[in-house]
């Protein structure tokens, strides 16, 4: 639950900060009349509302990868415990979901310099990258269950397919918003900004994505046991 | 109040909206059916977790018969009887307080009071009601599989939830976890749009601090249910794996019926961690709305702006972070490690601060006010006095020593219905009475609702009221028959019968409020835009029922909070939230 205390720690203080930008110590009965007259006058615009939306929802996701691997360290103190060897195939699926993450920022950058040719090949590369990625993944779980590591027969192999089947579910749903990107680029005749907001919410996604699963990778082939230990010692 | 127009150089939200971005009906499916107008999600949201909430309540009927006369019913058995008890807790908490208050009152309230159009995601949140009723319609389902509905408890607590001998083990169990992760799914849609429109959809003027506290309360309770629902998500999921394919993440090695499951080593206490990491902060989940819609009833009934207000919002605050923490107040008797019950018991108190801070707010906006003695105002001071009952006995069980003897008595019963059953409900009343004219355009007919106030509440007092005694004699929860208990005396039998009867009566009670809600529909008085003269900008729409679109072409400006009551010189004793400043106007 330590791993909880930190994302929570985390969230607050993003939170609190923005309340008190936002004049959470403000008194609302002396401020009359125009907002601009006695607030100071920013020209930023508000980030679009889809940003905002992806914002939220990377908390929430945040928050059940983070419950996942407080269960993972909570559970790993058992002496049933048996951690199984992680297939190897696991270091080119990173290297290909980093590749995916990378193209993804290549993307980005030229639709921020209206190169439409790179936001295709980026946005292409990505696509094929992180397909592999989930091949990669099925491979991974195919060879742990040809080995007999089944879900079943130890809690440790059921948390490796738990963890990788829930990172797997949402590269998918990535994969989903990524292809209407894609078929939104292919008949634009320019970029639009709509075009480049699309392409950036994709690449804060993946990079999420990514950081996600650097985590739960270190955790998988057994890099996290110290970290384990430690939450296990301030649990008790 | 020089010069009103807006520098160029702050990008303030357009003030008018390309016709073609509005979302627009073309039939009468879409209109009425699979329409993405947040006030026609509210309603349908509304009516589907009211439909649930009375299949609760008659089920709570069977609970409190079977108390009263044990074996005189002769279809409720003890299967029958846990089945009843796990679904009306799970309906009522879950599928009825969460969803009307986030889903029917967010819905409709947050796009009217901030100013906006609709929500940000349209079609997001009309997905988020589909979902929500498959759910619900998932749950009430397993009453048609062998075996019937899940008898485990609303806690559904491992090992037994998932083993035979438990009502419901063949299907009811799976069916229970499946909706369970389907309204989660559809709440997280939903609970992005909240966050998001009150994050991006105000209007021009509504600073977070002008917002009423109704969206506040909904704001921050929307926040934490993002964040707390994924602990019941990862719970569902996890306990579903080990019921379906056998894995062991809560099941520990076990003997059942003298045969060795294939379970080993899985820890009942990480169930209980992940689903009281939701549990606990679902119960401010549902209070915060009623806080929030409490604090503008009575404000705009009373004629007088909220004592208080900043102390209201960061009150709302310190709640929402403060039960993030304090779960393990759930498990004191799981046999916790004592400086884990300290750490608990100190966090669960110190929640008692802003929460009080708030009741001496209410009550200091009561002081010396003009008091109405309205329908919705009676209902807000019901649910002070229900509030502050059951909030002081929880500062009891907040402490480890008498927690533990009481814990599995009907003094916890008693508690958590008076702070999170009549209260929160006690507010939907007094919230449709409220908001009735402006979703209809006709009021309600105060009569009725007098009788029916004076009917729920002191009737739901009768009913809790003594269940404390029971508590404290030791009268234990949970049990299907009592049978021949010693420390139990026979006038706890008395009370019980007592309890059931009042039960019978003000449930059938309701059946007023009912009559009122549709015969109002048709042959209420008309009520005009503002029947209670309130400030807020929920009431200052063009159109009662607000049309499409909510404002007709130019969106409203907002120059002051939402609580000027009783402003010295004003043409009326209040100013709307979107009335130009008057000249050297100075609120109260």
């Amino acid at each position: 639950m330590s791993v909880m205390g930190l994302f929570f720690v985390f969230i607050a203080s993003i939170a609190l900060i923005w309340l008190v930008r936002q004049g959470v110590t403000q008194s609302p009965w002396l401020e009359e009349g125009e907002v601009a007259q006695y607030r100071g006058a920013r020209g930023v615009a508000p980030p679009p509302a889809a940003k905002v939306g992806l914002a939220v929802f990377l908390a929430v996701a945040g928050c059940l990868f983070s419950l996942l691997m407080a269960a993972f360290f909570m559970r790993s103190d058992a002496p049933d415990w048996r951690m199984p060897p992680p297939p190897a195939i696991l270091w080119l699926n990173t290297a290909l979901l980093a590749a995916s993450s990378l193209a993804l920022q290549m993307a980005l950058n030229g639709a921020r310099r209206a190169d439409m040719a790179r936001v295709r090949s980026g946005l292409t590369i990505a696509a094929v990258a992180a397909g592999l990625f989930l091949i990669g993944q099925l491979w991974a779980w195919r060879e742990l269950l040809a080995e007999g590591f089944f879900a079943a027969s130890n809690v440790a192999n059921a948390f490796f397919f738990l963890l990788t089947g829930a990172h797997a579910l949402h590269l998918i749903g990535g994969l989903v918003a990524l292809a209407r990107t894609i078929d939104k680029v292919r008949i634009a005749p320019r970029l639009t900004e709509a075009l480049t907001t699309s392409v950036e919410l994709c690449a804060i996604y993946w990079h999420f994505l990514l950081f996600v699963w650097l985590l739960l990778f270190a955790a998988l082939i057994g890099w996290a046991d110290g970290l384990g230990a430690i939450c296990r010692r301030a649990l008790s | 109040m020089t010069d009103a127009s807006v520098p160029e150089n702050v990008a303030p939200p357009p003030a008018e909206v390309e016709d073609v971005e509005l979302y627009h009906a073309h039939s009468w499916l879409t209109k009425y059916v699979f329409c993405q107008d947040a006030k026609v999600i509210a309603i349908q949201y509304a009516g589907t977790a009211i439909s649930v909430g009375i299949l609760a309540l008659v089920l709570s009927w069977v609970i409190r018969l079977q108390l009263a006369f044990p074996g005189a019913i002769p279809f409720i058995d003890a299967n029958v009887y846990y089945q009843s008890m796990t679904m009306h807790g799970m309906i009522m908490v879950v599928y009825m307080l969460t969803a009307i208050f986030l889903g029917g009152f967010g819905n409709y309230l947050i796009p009217l009071m901030i100013g906006a159009r609709d929500m940000v995601f349209p079609y997001v949140n009309m997905l988020s009601y589909w979902v929500y009723l498959l759910a619900t319609l998932v749950l009430v389902a397993s009453y048609f599989f062998p075996g019937g509905p899940t008898g485990a408890g609303w806690t559904l607590y491992p090992p037994q939830s998932i083993l035979t001998g438990t009502p419901g083990f063949e299907w009811g169990i799976v069916m229970m976890l499946v909706s369970l992760i389907l309204f989660i799914v559809g709440f997280t849609m939903g609970g992005l749009n909240y966050v998001v429109t009150v994050l991006q959809g105000r209007t021009r003027g509504m600073t977070l601090m002008r917002m009423p506290l109704t969206v506040w309360g909904i704001f921050a309770a929307a926040v934490m249910a993002l964040l707390a629902f994924p602990g019941l998500f990862v719970a569902c999921v996890m306990l579903l794996l080990d019921r379906t394919l056998g894995t062991s993440f809560f099941m520990p090695s076990i003997v059942e019926f003298g045969e060795r499951k294939d379970y080993v080593g899985g820890s009942p206490i990480l169930f209980q961690h992940l689903f009281w990491f939701f549990g606990h902060p679902e119960v401010y989940i549902v209070a915060l709305p009623a806080f929030g819609i409490v604090s503008d009833l009575i404000s705009v009934h009373a004629r007088k702006n909220i004592f208080g207000y900043k102390m209201m919002v960061w009150a709302i605050v310190a709640i929402g972070v403060l039960s993030m923490v304090v779960w393990g107040h759930h498990m004191y008797v799981s046999g916790m490690d004592p400086w884990f019950g300290f750490f608990f018991a100190v966090t669960t108190l110190a929640i008692a601060v802003p929460t009080a801070l708030k009741v001496y707010n209410w009550v200091l906006t009561l002081w010396h006010a003009d008091i109405h003695f309205t329908t919705p105002m009676l209902f807000a001071l019901g649910f002070l006095v229900t509030f502050v009952n059951g909030g002081i006995t929880g500062l009891y069980l907040g402490n480890v020593i008498v927690d533990v003897p009481l814990s599995a008595t009907l003094f916890v019963v008693a508690h958590f219905h008076m702070v999170m059953g009549i209260a929160p409900v006690l507010v939907i009343f007094g919230a449709i009475y409220h908001w009735y004219p402006k979703i209809t355009g006709r009021m309600m007919d105060e009569r009725l609702g007098k009788i029916h106030f004076w009917i729920t509440f002191l009737g739901a007092y009768a009913i809790f009221f003594p269940m404390h005694y029971l508590g404290v004699m030791g009268v234990p929860r949970r049990f299907y028959e009592l049978g021949e208990t010693a420390f139990v005396p026979n006038s706890a039998t008395a009370l019980n019968i007592f309890i059931t009867v009042t039960a019978l009566v003000v449930g059938f009670a309701q059946t007023i409020f009912f009559y009122n809600l549709f015969k109002s529909l048709k042959y209420g008085a008309p009520s005009g835009p503002n029947p209670w003269r309130a400030a807020s900008l929920e009431w200052q729409t063009p159109e009662t029922p607000p049309g499409h679109g909510n404002w007709g072409k130019h969106l409203p400006v907002v120059y002051r909070w939402a609580y000027a009551y009783s402003v010295p010189g004003a043409p009326e004793d209040y100013l709307p939230q979107n009335a130009p400043p008057l000249k050297g106007e100075h609120s109260p």
